[in-house]
């Protein structure tokens, strides 16, 4: 058959883009009142680890009858096999996914977005500083970093909760202060229980305790609810971390992953595969990635 | 490649190549011009100006199936889509359909699109701008490639352009009804064309300096006073030949975990467009929206590909119901002030 134009022939015939494969969910329990941890793998157990993915990259998963929404890994592509998730539950969606147990199956395709540039980072001092849900994908550049310790310089762990009892994954993070090859300082706004021994106070007073950096050869990974954005910014920029060695990662309403429903776009980026990391200059001239009309709306 | 035909072959010409697939042309009814399928030319409009629906519905339909589901999985639902061949399409929409291929072609391909573009061929027709034709700010008002035959009509003849292998195997199925026999003739009467052509533009823009006047107007009253005319119907999108944001929801059949995963046309006008799980709405006011709207076309498109995703087609401005479209808008930018 004859092709039709240069345009179409350009391509071959992929798999459909956007066909979810099913996995298994192998685990679930819950982090907080309102936040769950969830193990999948796939039903295709060839498929397990063939999947490789980069640290702030995400899925669509597909609940079924209840429809699509991304999310990000939790887990490091350094520890193949499972992907892990840390997921709230606010609406219908993860409302059903939090009604599912263990062997129920969800349709998951990916992984899509940029994710964070690793090979860039290496020989880098890593500073990641996480708040509230923030931590959901800094969870994997921090196992992904801690795997291959070696590749990076410095690592320093800054986190803030609201309060002892909303912290995620607080017994991992606790213990990750007893090693030797991390500076972790865990911080709550407000400790209600008597019982915490780390700081207390918003995530940048942990700033005071970090103590001198090499700020030309830091790269800062920064994810939290967006209040957070403007003091942790202020703080990177005195500390003279280079602006595009300070990245983030953005949530945006997401219909396809693959930049062709346009839901997440920003000007001319759209958030699934020019995002969702983006560094602070980026910010500073595309207006609506955190700033203005969305100041005080989540981006986590 | 360019050829020759005779105005009364065309009838012959477009009987023949029903053999390849469903002929549709614009026609027109109660002044409402749309494509339908047609059994012949006598039954088409080649005088309408634009159709209220740009030609994207072919490769794109306003809803479609993607999957079946059930608990074990996705099906793909493709192959019944039907072979067509657009016929009278103008040049703003084969740009339109151009910006399509760009966006639902590259980085990752889109399948249903692909299909149907695979499946539809598009047969170019010249055209007389009317009033609201803005194809000549917008450089659209003549095409090169994208579609497989383009007929220019130059009153005594048609000059045939050939865009594509297949558009040459349409040809070969009458090919003696095209001649080559083209000289100084075919060169004089086609220039002076162009020129009367040019002529008949009514409306004048200018999108150059947009990208400054977009980000010098972001924080300007004139996107508040804008939006507090939008109904937020978002029927520009529908009929915004470069419009291609869609949605996508899972229909469930009653008593059963299966169904369908449909995806259907969407606009950024609607408040739902941004909002996220939790209820942050990233654009909750209709100034947001619309300024969404414009800074995609004229801003932000313009910035990555050096010319606006607006082919020009005036379908905006023959649609909004409260009179914002892209001159509108552009002019209020501009002059810092909203028209009556």
């Amino acid at each position: 058959m004859s092709k039709l134009c240069v345009v179409l022939d350009e391509r071959e015939v992929q798999d459909n883009p956007f066909k979810p494969d099913m996995w298994r969910i192998v685990r679930r329990y819950p982090l907080t009142s309102d936040v769950n941890f969830f193990q999948a793998r796939p039903i295709d157990v060839d498929e397990a680890l063939k999947f490789s993915y980069l640290p702030g990259q995400f899925v669509m998963m597909s609940v079924i009858g209840e429809g699509e929404a991304p999310f990000c890994m939790s887990s490091s592509p350094s520890r193949p096999g499972l992907l892990e998730f840390c997921i709230r539950n606010v609406g219908t969606l993860t409302g059903t996914l939090f009604g599912l147990k263990e062997n129920q199956t969800v349709g998951i395709r990916g992984p899509y977005g940029n994710g964070f540039p690793i090979e860039k980072m290496e020989g880098k001092d890593i500073l990641i500083v996480a708040g509230g849900m923030g931590v959901a994908p800094l969870r994997s550049l921090l196992l992904y970093v801690l795997d291959n310790r070696d590749k990076f310089g410095k690592l320093s762990y800054l986190h803030g909760a609201r309060n002892p009892g909303e912290m995620l994954f607080r017994e991992e993070f606790m213990q990750l202060k007893e090693r030797e090859d991390l500076h972790c300082l865990l911080s709550v706004d407000k400790d209600d229980t008597g019982k915490w021994t780390e700081k207390v106070g918003v995530v940048t007073t942990l700033f005071k305790d970090l103590g001198p950096i090499d700020a030309k050869n830091t790269v800062a990974a920064v994810c939290g609810p967006p209040i957070m954005y403007k003091y942790v910014m202020q703080n990177l920029v005195q500390l003279g971390i280079p602006k595009h060695q300070i990245l983030m990662t953005l949530e945006r309403r997401m219909r396809c992953g693959v930049g062709k429903c346009g839901h997440c776009a920003v000007e001319y980026l759209y958030t699934c595969i020019d995002g969702p990391v983006f560094s602070w200059w980026d910010v500073l001239h595309m207006k609506e990635l955190i700033g203005r009309g969305a100041s005080d709306k989540t981006i986590a | 490649m360019i050829l020759k035909m005779k105005k009364e072959d065309l009838s012959t010409f477009l009987d023949s190549v029903k053999e390849w697939g469903e002929l549709w042309g614009p026609t027109k009814k109660e002044n409402r011009v749309t494509y339908s399928k047609v059994d012949s030319l006598a039954q088409m409009d080649l005088k309408a100006t634009r159709t209220i629906i740009p030609p994207k519905k072919f490769l794109y339909p306003p809803r479609f199936t993607m999957f079946d589901y059930d608990e074990d999985g996705f099906v793909e639902r493709r192959g019944d889509v039907p072979r067509r061949i657009l016929f009278g399409i103008h040049p703003c929409d084969i740009h339109g359909i151009l910006i399509m291929d760009k966006l639902f072609l590259e980085t990752y391909n889109d399948p249903y699109y692909k299909e149907r573009r695979e499946k539809t061929l598009l047969l170019g027709h010249s055209c007389i701008p009317d009033d609201k034709c803005m194809c000549m700010a917008t450089n659209t008002d003549f095409i090169a490639e994208g579609f497989d035959l383009f007929f220019t009509d130059l009153k005594m003849f048609y000059l045939v352009r050939v865009g594509s292998t297949k558009g040459h195997d349409l040809v070969r199925m009458k090919p003696d009804l095209f001649s080559r026999d083209l000289g100084r003739n075919e060169i004089l009467t086609y220039t002076e064309y162009r020129n009367w052509k040019n002529s008949q533009f009514k409306k004048q823009m200018d999108f150059t300096g947009m990208p400054y006047i977009f980000e010098l107007g972001y924080n300007s009253p004139v996107w508040d006073q804008l939006g507090d005319k939008c109904l937020s119907c978002g029927q520009c999108s529908m009929v915004c030949p470069t419009c291609n944001c869609y949605n996508v929801t899972d229909e469930v059949e009653l008593g059963a975990l299966e169904g369908t995963r449909d995806r259907f046309w969407d606009s950024c006008m609607f408040r739902e467009y941004s909002l996220v799980a939790g209820g942050s709405n990233f654009r909750d006011k209709r100034a947001d929206r619309l300024r969404l709207w414009y800074t995609h076309k004229l801003q932000a498109y313009i910035g990555e590909f050096g010319k606006p995703a607006c082919v020009g087609c005036g379908r905006c401005v023959e649609t909004c119901p409260v009179d914002i479209n892209v001159v509108s808008v552009s002019t209020a930018l501009k002059e810092q002030e909203v028209g009556k």
